[in-house]
């Protein structure tokens, strides 16, 4: 039988605050365990929540960028449930009346552009962590991380294949640090995904019914975790049985989902608005703010940049996948007057290379927009060889010179210059009589060599068209 | 609506309290006594007149974004029953 899989995605992102959702402690990553953890976050007896203005603010542009309908009002309510890194005994979430509704965006998948419908995203608390290990039986929780604000953004089932599910959380992970609403940074868990899967049979109305995964943390593990599950559900059914509802974990050591211990009264949250929070309003003047503070976004970026610089859909795509890397490209451009062909290269090439080498990013680049603009300028106008740039650009590297100081300390200027050229080539032919007359012969093919003791002589310095021609001149005399 | 005693035992599952066995049926039939109330609320006629989510007729006051809190951990966590390297430490929840 024919299988077709059915996905909807659920994103939590933390949103990039200074201060938690409902306190004034610190979300900063990394601090020693509980030490951004006050009394608020504790759940203690009498404290009292006191939304994040900030946090309202980012769901809003979320939406805008997304074309959701915003709730002129929308609610908090208390999802219950027990767990030792929830101290208050519920979650303080949304539930019928979420700040932000149904959006769209698009993704392409195979050149084929499809829309994916946006639910809804509602604001939430994040909860503390617990540690299972080290503790004499017992287990450690650090709440560090309780309260710090998480934008829940769940989709429409309308993902077809683990590829448009992986180019879809693509597109979400671009769009919030695109907006700077959120880090992205998966391994510190600021952008988390849990996945619904079902399969039914080709043609078939009905959903079949769905496994949820949670908490996959990278691109690769999403689309192995969907393969994965898909063939599960596909043998399941198959040999007669039935796919459970049920939440499924992921190992990424053996390739593979299993059950999660069923929870006994699962999912009876038993949700009821927050009595400690009033209803959250949006005015037409916040509304204006967050429209005006809109970034220019992906897509938008992505087609200006084919027109104004004339790159290719390949080359735009990955210059504008990060807000830094686009604006380091555009600056650059400036500073090489133009050549935006020659700086793109440089900039996806020898310096994204360099990057990943290093495990840098764009934002922590040694060599700046301004001294690689500056270098690809030289080589624009013929100052250096694109091979002598790459020497350049290493000296760069380690350095704080800007090309044409590194070029005129090492003396990397390009010899162009007819006259001096000629004599180094004088001074060859009457050195190596022996191919200057093979090459009268009709070997042409030592050209070669002759381009090569002039690069060594000169330390790659001739400029080598003129060496070409000049040779050509000379050998055919 | 009548709450029966099984109906008793899930809800005191579901927010972890302890009831004793004789209790349960005084907390039934006093659940029952607040259905019976609410469901005499629910008569009247609230047709045209929309649900609030909150008593209080307002709106939410939202705090600026700002780190006002330092770390009281110690004082916090003088009323842990145990802690350890700055954990909280709680009976183990998995296997």
């Amino acid at each position: 039988m024919q299988w077709e899989t059915v996905i909807g995605l659920e994103i939590h992102a933390q949103l990039a605050t200074k201060s938690k959702i409902f306190s004034g402690a610190s979300t900063a990553y990394g601090a020693e365990p509980n030490t951004q953890a006050c009394a608020v976050d504790l759940g203690l007896p009498g404290t009292l929540p006191v939304l994040n203005e900030q946090a309202v603010r980012f769901a809003v542009k979320f939406g805008l960028a997304i074309g959701a309908h915003i709730a002129p009002y929308s609610v908090f309510a208390r999802k219950n449930y027990f767990y030792p890194d929830l101290p208050k005994g519920y979650q303080t979430s949304q539930f019928d009346k979420p700040i932000v509704g149904l959006g769209q965006i698009d993704i392409v998948v195979d050149g084929e552009i499809k829309t994916i419908g946006v639910t809804r995203a509602h604001l939430e608390e994040d909860a503390g962590k617990s540690l299972h290990e080290d503790y004499q039986g017992m287990t450690g929780v650090d709440l560090n991380r309780a309260g710090t604000p998480l934008l829940e953004i769940v989709s429409e089932p309308d993902m077809r294949s683990s590829a448009e599910a992986v180019a879809y959380v693509k597109k979400l992970h671009t769009l919030v640090q695109y907006l700077g609403i959120c880090d992205g940074n998966m391994q510190e868990g600021s952008f988390r995904c849990d996945v619904n899967v079902s399969v039914r049979p080709m043609g078939q109305e009905e959903f079949g019914t769905r496994a949820e995964i949670k908490n996959l943390n990278s691109f690769r593990f999403i689309e192995k975790a969907i393969a994965h599950e898909v063939e599960r559900q596909i043998d399941v059914i198959e040999s007669g049985g039935k796919v459970v509802q049920e939440t499924r974990l992921y190992d990424s050591n053996k390739d593979e989902t299993r059950s999660m211990r069923s929870k006994e009264e699962a999912n009876d949250y038993r949700y009821f608005p927050c009595p400690d929070l009033l209803p959250v309003e949006i005015t037409s003047e916040l509304l204006d703010d967050m429209r005006d503070s809109l970034p220019e976004l992906p897509a938008a970026k992505k087609q200006r940049f084919q027109q104004q610089y004339g790159l290719n859909e390949y080359d735009s795509d990955v210059l504008t996948t990060q807000r830094a890397m686009a604006n380091f490209y555009e600056d650059a451009v400036n500073f090489a007057d133009a050549e935006s062909k020659l700086v793109a290269n440089w900039v996806m090439g020898e310096l994204s290379a360099g990057l990943n080498q290093h495990s840098l990013t764009i934002s922590t680049s040694p060599v700046s927009a301004e001294r690689l603009g500056g270098l690809v300028k030289r080589i624009a106008d013929q100052t250096i060889s694109g091979k002598i740039a790459k020497k350049v650009f290493e000296f760069m590297w380690g350095s704080e010179s800007s090309a044409d100081e590194i070029i005129e300390r090492e003396g990397l200027m390009q010899i162009s210059d007819t006259g001096e050229l000629e004599k180094i080539i004088d001074q060859l032919m009457a050195d190596n009589e022996a191919q200057v007359e093979q090459f009268r012969a009709g070997k042409t093919k030592v050209l070669g060599f002759f381009v090569g003791s002039i690069m060594k002589q000169t330390q790659g310095k001739a400029n080598p068209q003129e060496v070409n021609k000049l040779l050509q001149e000379k050998l055919k005399e | 609506m009548s709450i029966q005693s099984e109906d008793v035992l899930k809800i005191a599952h579901l927010a972890r309290l302890g009831i004793q066995d004789e209790q349960v049926e005084s907390y039934a039939s006093d659940l029952t006594n607040i259905m019976g109330l609410v469901e005499q609320m629910n008569q009247v006629d609230t047709t045209g007149i929309e649900p609030m989510a909150h008593p209080l007729d307002q709106v939410q006051r939202l705090r600026p974004d700002v780190v006002s809190e330092k770390n009281q951990r110690e004082a916090l966590q003088k009323n842990a029953p145990d802690i350890q390297d700055g954990l909280f430490l709680v009976p183990r929840v998995i296997e």
